[in-house]
């Protein structure tokens, strides 16, 4: 009797977990199942009282590439691709590069360098926005791609920190034996180090491919109102705003979707190594 | 540094080091070297000539011409004269400091470069060649090559700029004094003692912008973190099936681009959005709700937004850890008898906390200055009439960040700015002192 009554409770504790499970799916899928129905929504209009829309098309999808009269959405995504490539390139070679010096050669700056750049992270990024700005105009660069590069990029010799602990977990020996093989270091960096961090790597080029897709603030100062050299991020913002928002609303979701369904992909494709890069390799799957 | 080891007294050749980069080098026969060292110190004091010393004065002064109409006695009449840009002014004179500073490290280098000739040559052991010592850079001086493009972008585009706006705050630019047309001035404390010690709008609004801030992240970080736990712990359990179903759905969110789903939210959420839409048409309410103009419910609206983006990245973070604690250890306690409770408060809970209490404190820091969700959602809105500038869910960065877009009032932000920065330097140094990674950082090695 005492054992079917322990398996009715674990039954009934089970239904519970199921209960509250599913309530906490459909919160947090309502918002996406939301915008992915609005981007084919045929009616305008921000504000609808129907949570379905009356009829569908694919309207939306085609005016966001096609109609390029007050945006190009096409060129846009294109920018954004382009930044997002490079900057990508750029950060992980300068991210794993310094990760590699911090944690593998000792010279006599190296403390005091990491701890300058644990102080310089701790500064509110907008506070520097603006003084950006008057750099990147007394040469000229403002209102350009290259800009939006360089300022992505730059900040990738700060953001080592990660990277060093997952080096700092390959064994010195391994350096040691290769030395007396007689590599020099650039040969362990290269040929040993780079082919051993495949994780933290491909997590270093996940992030920094997706920050120019999702940044609104940096793109906005610096591109200022010259649509054509907008990031997909600043535009569809923009798209938003009062005077655009009830044209613009259904086709913001489409571009909102465009955006999302490849990122979400890569992201759950490449969650395992999110996972270890945020936790600093302490989980080994 | 291993000059110091064996002490010799400088030579000539060495003395005149101090005069002329490169001397040294050159009349122990490393030529190029020499060279090199020499065509740098010619080139600074050129700048500094052409550019430089005027760019020195400028930062001293702020510039004094004032933009207007002056007479002209020649003409006789008023002319206008073009006036001075404090902007470009303090811009440039803190290029100019950074520029000597990197230049007195290069004479040191060249200063210890001479010496190091010197004893090698006293020893009588051979000079490396330039061939050599460009080789070297490949090897052991492996880390200038890799570091030069780091540090170039970290100078050019952290350092610059923030010793520029740290050096604003200590200025009255503000909306008022707007270059070209008008300067500005250095002004000392002035900003942080009206922010601070006076009774004046600025120090009514930073105060309780300051609690606000500390209440959300505080709030913030609890309720991601401890419904994040209990829900990885909820989809783990042992019997409900479908697990990567539960957590793909939840992760779905983290992989959204978050001023997506951010927007997506404030759109839902406003007076005529779906959500009071939905309601109304159900019935279960008659008035709409003001979920993000009421200041109150506003500032539920934001917490609870935050933790649907959130509680995911917990949530993910921590299924990795409680999928690495061993079965074995679970059974040892159930054969013990130790209830679920006990078990997860004596096995699960240590190993979660260990492995994320860096991360907890990060994620603190993190909504201090937790820009999006914020901005997006509200605007920092409802407005507040009695602050300057500022609504009520705006937190400090938030409030910065207005302040310079909107209203160009760079010195009051730029105090904040440093405010904020204090703040959190307060809590990382709690972080890091405690966090194994870098205290033990030789020890894994």
């Amino acid at each position: 009797m005492s054992h079917l009554g322990l398996r009715a409770r674990k039954g009934i504790a089970d239904t519970l977990c199921y209960v509250v499970l599913i309530l906490l799916s459909i919160l947090w899928v309502f918002p996406i199942v939301w915008v992915v129905l609005t981007s084919f929504r045929a009616e305008g209009g921000s504000f609808v009282t129907n949570f379905i829309p009356k009829t569908f098309t694919l309207q939306n999808y085609v005016n966001l590439f096609a109609d390029t009269s007050v945006f190009s959405f096409g060129q846009w995504f294109a920018n954004t691709a382009f930044v997002a490539v490079c900057s990508c390139l750029l950060t992980t070679f300068i991210t794993v590069s310094t990760a590699f010096v911090m944690s593998r050669m000792r010279f006599r700056l190296r403390k005091p360098m990491m701890k300058l750049a644990l102080i310089l992270g701790m500064f509110p990024a907008f506070m520097s926005m603006i003084a950006v700005y008057f750099v990147l105009k007394s040469v000229g660069l403002t209102q350009s791609l290259l800009a939006l590069i360089l300022v992505y990029s730059a900040g990738g010799g700060l953001s080592f920190y990660i990277t060093k602990g997952f080096f700092d977990t390959i064994p010195r020996a391994v350096d040691e034996a290769a030395r007396i093989d007689g590599a020099t270091n650039s040969q362990i960096f290269f040929r040993i180090i780079l082919p051993l961090s495949k994780p933290i790597i491909v997590y270093t080029v996940l992030t920094t491919f997706m920050a120019p897709w999702m940044d609104f603030i940096f793109a906005k100062v610096i591109m200022g109102d010259n649509y054509s050299k907008y990031t997909v991020a600043i535009g569809l913002y923009t798209m938003l705003n009062r005077e655009f928002i009830d044209q613009y609303f259904t086709r913001f979701a489409a571009g909102a979707v465009c955006i999302a369904v490849p990122i979400t992909i890569l992201f759950i494709a490449l969650q395992k190594y999110y996972v270890e890069g945020v936790t600093g390799g302490a989980v080994k799957g | 540094m291993k000059a110091e080891t064996t002490y010799i007294k400088d030579d000539r050749a060495v003395k005149l080091t101090y005069l002329i980069m490169g001397w040294g080098s050159f009349a122990y026969g490393q030529r190029a070297k020499g060279v090199l060292f020499f065509a740098a110190e010619a080139a600074y004091i050129i700048y500094m000539l052409t550019a430089g010393i005027p760019a020195l004065k400028g930062f001293i002064t702020l510039g004094t011409r004032e933009q207007g109409w002056v007479y002209d006695p020649q003409l006789g009449i008023n002319v206008q004269q073009s006036g001075d840009n404090s902007m470009l002014l303090l811009l440039y004179g803190v290029v100019a400091i950074i520029i000597t500073v990197l230049t007195v490290l290069l004479y040191l280098s060249s200063l210890r470069s001479a010496r190091e000739a010197q004893r090698m040559t006293a020893e009588g052991r051979r000079l490396p060649s330039f061939a050599e010592e460009l080789r070297s850079m490949l090897d052991s001086r492996l880390h200038i090559t890799l570091l030069i493009l780091p540090v170039a972008g970290v100078l050019i585009f952290t350092v610059l700029p923030l010793i520029y706006m740290i050096l604003i705050a200590f200025t009255n630019y503000d909306s008022n004094h707007q270059p070209p047309g008008k300067l500005f001035d250095w002004v000392g404390f002035q900003n942080f003692s009206a922010m601070l010690l006076q009774r004046s709008t600025l120090s009514r609004s930073f105060f309780p912008i300051l609690l606000w801030t500390m209440i959300w992240a505080v709030l913030a970080t609890a309720s991601n973190y401890i419904v994040g736990i209990a829900l990885a712990v909820l989809i783990n359990r042992k019997g409900i099936r479908f697990k990567a179903f539960w957590r793909t759905i939840l992760i779905l969110t983290i992989a959204v681009p978050q001023f997506i789903s951010l927007l997506i939210m404030r759109n839902m959420l406003s007076n005529y959005g779906a959500i009071n839409e939905l309601l109304l048409s159900l019935g279960w309410i008659s008035k709409r709700i003001e979920f993000l103009s009421n200041p109150l419910l506003a500032k539920v609206s934001v917490l609870l937004v935050n933790m649907w983006i959130g509680i995911p990245y917990t949530m993910l973070i921590s299924t990795g850890i409680l999928m690495n604690i061993p079965e074995e250890q679970y059974e040892a306690a159930r054969v013990d008898g130790a209830s679920p409770l006990m078990i997860f408060r004596k096995i699960t809970m240590p190993q979660i906390l260990f492995v994320t209490t860096p991360y907890l404190i990060t994620q603190f820091i993190g909504n201090i200055n937790n820009f999006n969700v914020i901005y997006l959602l509200t605007d920092g809105g409802p407005q507040n009439s009695s602050y300057y500038f500022a609504g009520s869910t705006d937190l400090l960065v938030t409030w910065l960040y207005k302040l310079t877009a909107n209203h160009r009032d760079y010195s009051i932000a730029s105090t904040i700015g440093i405010l904020v920065f204090l703040l959190s330097a307060v809590f990382s140094l709690l972080s890091y002192s405690r966090s194994k990674a870098f205290r033990e950082e030789e020890g894994y090695q």
